[in-house]
């Protein structure tokens, strides 16, 4: 019922993507995505096309583990698209009615439905390609300054790591409640919203009791094995740069300089 | 009121990489009134193919017929079959959820849509089948214990009065008090009601005191499907495949490899006290002619 949905979709193969520095993967995506912003014209999507088609070749990832990601925005990419193409002030195109379609609502929707896509498959690429363990891994040596300011920033991303090590176990909890209550009778689709929502404390009271029992034993395991916190706490595989790493980073650093230089270039011409 | 279940195989994420071919092929007539074990190791599909049996899970292929009805077709009424195959989950205590033990216990008879008299009743009996005291019965079912919360969880699926009752490792967990408790009140029910029961288990000397056949399960296939002294026979294939039979039947081997000349065809240890038994009167009479 419920094991369909998959968060955290790590796709495990081996790849040089793979073998990156989580750090490397976080910073990358963000300087891809605030690249898409950055381009102006044709020429630098190109250039992020290639570059995007660079990274899935070498990521071992089939493409449609990448356009799967694509389903939860389509609804989303339907109304950027056509709102911008029919309300963007302009040289008018096509005159429907009252609606007119302008030559500059045309290139906004474009350019925006190329932004969501590439940013979708961009940020879908570092998902696949590194587990959620290894994501807060990085996301915490990468914060790790903000200490200064007194942030808590270890046991946020314990936290972070904890929620999702349970999201696969809440899902089987709920999917074999809902199945034993089935069995005893119960009805979890019919009725009406408050017959429905009615339906749901035989699934949610047993669920939340789950939960927390497995908190409890949790944090009675960290303790027994001396968890407390971050000060001073070192880890059995410390994050540090390889020879690879440097080279994807000078390669994304190489990939904004052409992107810009590629728009720049084609705008004088 | 059989159940027939005809060539079904289920596959767990069949359009994926990871497909997993659960149930294969299986094919099995289980009629009234019998008392059965349902063995396999860890992931032999024993779990997979009871959740099929009150149509939890849908078959990949192949068909089951309760009362020579199919289970799958449009107009069955999944809610009756549900009510006359009552299923058991494992820990089935992590289900219990009323803010008291009697009120738990009538959710399923509520569900079946029966007069709140009747709905009491059903609770009522099902409590006293399950060997629970009174005094127990508005207490918070988390206030309970293990052995207590379970019985409390097996009578609210016997409250819906099922024809065939399916326990899934109902011991699981239990110490060997509390196992033997509930697997007796079990079979003193099978006895007095004449229900199905179906006991899904993982250990012999569990099931082998009780059942009147067993079922042994290994790789999504039945291996096995006989008397409990028959499928003891096999011991050398079930251990190969991670069971093993009850231990007086390991001891009765060890007895005859030291020359005494037991039978081991014995299954539970009242059986093999009166086997030595006779051993001893046989070897007292032959030792009185000899002289």
């Amino acid at each position: 019922m419920l094991r369909d949905i998959t968060l955290g979709q790590y796709y495990q193969t081996d790849s040089v993507i793979h073998r990156l520095d989580p750090r490397v993967k976080l910073a990358a995506t963000i300087i891809f995505i605030i690249s898409l912003f950055l381009f102006d014209g044709i020429a630098g999507y190109v250039v992020a096309a290639a570059f995007l088609v660079l990274v899935i070749k070498l990521s071992r990832v089939p493409f449609k583990f990448m356009v799967k990601g694509m389903k939860a925005i389509v609804f989303l990419l339907m109304i950027t698209v056509v709102f911008n193409m029919f309300l963007t002030p302009g040289e008018p195109l096509v005159t429907l009615w009252k609606l007119k379609i302008t030559k500059e609502g045309v290139k906004t929707a474009v350019t925006m439905a190329i932004r969501l896509v590439f940013l979708v498959i961009g940020s879908s690429v570092m998902t696949l390609t590194t587990t959620p363990n290894h994501l807060t891994d990085g996301m915490e040596k990468m914060m790790s300054p903000l200490k200064k300011i007194k942030l808590p920033v270890h046991e946020i991303a314990m936290m972070m790591s904890i929620a999702l090590r349970f999201i696969p176990i809440l899902m089987e909890e709920t999917d074999k409640i809902m199945k034993a209550q089935i069995a005893r009778g119960a009805d979890f689709e019919s009725g009406n919203l408050i017959k429905k929502a009615k339906s749901m404390v035989p699934l949610l009271v047993p669920l939340f009791i789950s939960a927390f029992r497995r908190a409890n034993d949790l944090a009675m395991a960290m303790e027994a094995r001396c968890y407390r916190g971050g000060e001073h706490r070192t880890k059995m595989k410390p994050l540090h740069y390889e020879r690879r790493d440097y080279i994807a980073y000078l390669v994304v650093i190489g990939y904004l300089i052409v992107g810009i230089a590629a728009g720049k270039i084609v705008g004088m011409l | 009121m059989s159940i027939i279940v005809d060539h079904v195989s289920h596959v767990y994420g069949a359009d994926t990489a990871m497909a997993v071919h659960a149930l294969k092929d299986v094919s099995l007539v289980i009629p009234d009134g019998q008392f059965i074990g349902l063995i396999g190791h860890t992931g032999s599909g024993k779990s997979t193919l009871v959740q099929h049996l009150n149509g939890l899970m849908k078959a990949t292929s192949g068909n089951i017929y309760f009362n020579g009805e199919d289970i799958d077709s449009d107009d069955f009424n999944k809610k009756m079959l549900r009510s006359k195959v009552g299923l058991v989950f494992q820990y089935p205590e992590h289900q219990l959820f009323e803010t008291d033990v009697f009120s738990d216990v009538c959710f399923g008879p509520k569900n079946l849509g029966l007069s709140q008299k009747e709905v009491q009743l059903r609770a009522y009996e099902a409590l006293k089948q399950v060997g629970l005291e009174d005094e127990y019965f508005y207490q918070s079912p988390f206030d309970l214990s293990g052995g207590q919360k379970r019985r409390v969880a097996i009578a609210g699926v016997l409250a819906m009065k099922p024809d065939v009752l399916i326990l899934d490792e109902p011991t699981a967990g239990l110490d060997p008090k509390g196992r033997d408790e509930i697997l007796d009140q079990i079979a003193k029910l099978q006895k007095e009601t004449g229900i199905t029961v179906i006991l899904v288990s993982h250990s012999m000397d569990d099931v082998a005191k009780y059942v009147d056949r067993i079922i042994v399960m290994n790789k999504g296939s039945v291996m096995y499907d006989d008397e409990p002294r028959e499928v003891f026979h096999h011991y050398m294939e079930l251990e190969q495949i991670g069971l093993a039979a009850p231990q007086v039947t390991y001891i009765m081997k060890d007895l005859q490899n030291q020359g005494i000349l037991v039978s081991d065809d014995v299954t539970t240890i009242d059986e093999a006290k009166e086997e030595i038994k006779n051993y001893f009167a046989r070897l007292a009479q032959s030792k009185r002619h000899g002289i």
